[in-house]
């Protein structure tokens, strides 16, 4: 453990040399710009489209570090050849690809838990003053503690993806595994229509492969309670609990993938 | 080079770009951008599709498009042609995408059921708006409530308004005042009572928009019982002057008027010399009162 905990650290360190948190500067300029406009823009509903947009920041963003970072993570340090003096030491390769993970998982968590709160910092800053009757006529209050199960959820959307990621980059060229990843994001967000698929054909093995996929594939759209927890609507503690425990046996089944993968490879 | 030499460098190149790009426009003055009114998607379907996760903030988007689009039609120029042309299907799309979005089924109900050339006078869009937020949110008694106004107000169909209110006041939650409402529409249907009894319960909405339009309502009111009050000394004129056309000049002149009448917009009333109808300018904050003009179709 002690081994993936220090290639992990190392990551974040690399991520943190690399300027990657640089995308906090943008998301607070987006945040603080957008509570400047929109009080004129939106006939009064400025804290739920803060509420949309810090949370939909956060996923775009969360999501173009999980890809464009993840994609890097392996095939980085192969290109660079710094694997081979790695494997010198007393490391083994599926400690190398669960550091390299949870390395990354640890900069997503950061840079999530800066996006949060920003996020509550205007969102506090958008209700202050404002009289309670007007507070009452929201759908949720503005420092809504419910905005972390989507945020949560968010993050284990990004988990998911950053695995997906890190399973093409272990075989793949970085561009290829974007082109994968991003492929597999795409068809993850249309799922349910493969479990449909009966109404659009009639072949029997085309719909048995669609329902096929529709299982295989990751179903992303699971993790999206943004719309229910902006409206205040209930998100169940069952729902969450069983949503996690899905994004965890996902993630187990394509790190335990890049490790057999990752371990084909010759190296010598 | 230094880099302090280099960065003054690329600052003055910018610099120098910038006002060669002014210069030209001085010279050359760059095209009028046009601004057709342009809504590249229509289809709700494909606009989910297109947008994934990010469906709320897209709705965000249309939603202040389509505030956009109702704020300049509503304020354009004389020689524009107000035409509302985008305002359902951006409402539309918005309500499609956030299916929770309570405001811009009330305000969006509003701004189409408003008479024209305020709003595009589309009440039966604005019945169409409200009844797809009660099939998303069945149990939004709100809704139901300005359904009812909509029947009310716009269609002046009381039946359909206490049959509404009625059914949002058997909503839990719902006010006990919606009730006795039901019951006064379907027994004052038509009077002005009691829909200054509506609005005034409007008028105490948490919602700056919909508290405003309340308090334009009334003030409506109130110009419908000036405009009716001014009747009297009109036909006492032409009884007096049969044939001869009338004035607010002439009633002075007659001494049936202290002065010409001016609206709460401290607008003077239209007077028709023919027939002696009296409603209020275009030019006044209060224009148009309810079936005052007929939007195009």
């Amino acid at each position: 453990m002690r081994a993936v905990g220090s290639v992990a650290v190392a990551v974040f360190r690399e991520s943190v040399r690399d300027r990657v948190f640089y995308n906090l500067l943008l998301f607070a300029v987006l945040l603080v710009g957008a509570s400047i406009l929109i009080g004129q823009l939106t006939a009064g509903q400025d804290v739920k489209i803060i509420k949309d947009l810090g949370l939909a920041a956060t996923s775009l963003f969360g999501l173009f570090i999980a890809i464009f970072v993840g994609i890097h993570l392996v095939s980085k340090e192969v290109d660079r050849r710094s694997v081979y003096p790695l494997f010198a030491k007393p490391i083994r390769r599926g400690e190398f690809i669960l550091g390299k993970y949870f390395g990354l998982l640890l900069t997503l968590l950061a840079n999530m838990a800066v996006m949060t709160v920003a996020m509550y910092g205007v969102l506090y800053f958008l209700s202050r003053g404002v009289p309670p009757q007007i507070q009452g006529a929201w759908d949720a209050p503005a420092m809504d503690p419910a905005l972390l199960k989507a945020i949560a959820l968010i993050y284990l959307n990004l988990a998911v993806v950053t695995a997906v990621a890190l399973f093409f980059s272990t075989y793949s060229s970085p561009m290829l595994s974007a082109v994968f990843t991003l492929g597999v994001y795409v068809a993850g967000q249309f799922n349910a229509d493969l479990k449909h698929f009966d109404a659009v054909v009639q072949s029997p093995a085309a719909i048995a492969l669609a329902r096929a996929c529709y299982y295989v594939l990751p179903d992303f759209a699971k993790f999206d309670v943004k719309l229910a927890v902006v409206h205040g609507l209930p998100v169940s503690g069952s729902y969450l609990a069983s949503t996690a425990a899905y994004a965890v046996m996902y993630i187990a089944a394509l790190l335990f993938g890049a490790v057999v993968l990752f371990s084909r490879r010759d190296f010598k | 080079m230094t880099r302090a030499i280099a960065g003054v460098a690329a600052a003055a190149c910018l610099g120098g770009a910038v006002a060669l790009h002014a210069a030209q426009d001085t010279r050359w003055p760059a095209p009028k951008v046009d601004r057709p009114e342009l809504m590249y998607l229509r289809s709700s379907t494909v606009v989910k599709r297109v947008v994934g996760d990010y469906d709320a903030i897209a709705a965000d988007l249309y939603w202040i498009r389509a505030l956009q689009h109702f704020g300049g039609e509503r304020i354009s120029a004389p020689s524009h042609v107000r035409t509302y042309a985008l305002l359902y299907p951006l409402l539309d799309l918005t309500t499609s995408l956030d299916p929770y979005f309570s405001i811009a089924y009330r305000f969006g109900a509003i701004f189409l059921g408003e008479a024209y050339p305020d709003g595009p006078g589309r009440p039966d869009l604005s019945v169409a708006l409200l009844r797809k937020g009660l099939a998303a949110q069945p149990a939004r008694w709100q809704y139901m409530m300005d359904l009812g106004f909509v029947y009310y107000w716009h269609l002046r169909d009381y039946k359909s308004a206490a049959t509404t209110f009625q059914q949002a006041s058997e909503v839990p939650g719902a006010p006990s005042w919606l009730r006795p409402l039901a019951a006064v529409t379907l027994a004052e249907g038509g009077h002005r009572d009691a829909s200054r009894a509506l609005w005034q319960q409007l008028a105490q909405s948490e919602e700056p928009w919909l508290r405003d339009s309340a308090k334009l309502r009334l003030a409506q009111l109130d110009t419908m019982d000036v405009i009716e009050s001014l009747q009297q000394p009109v036909q006492a004129f032409r009884g007096a002057h049969p044939g001869e056309p009338v004035t607010w000049d002439r009633l002075v002149a007659a001494r049936l008027l202290p002065g010409i009448p001016l609206d709460s917009s401290r607008t003077p009333f239209v007077l028709d010399p023919n027939t002696g109808a009296i409603t209020v300018a275009r030019e006044s904050g209060l224009f148009p009162l309810p079936g005052q003009i007929q939007a195009p179709r």
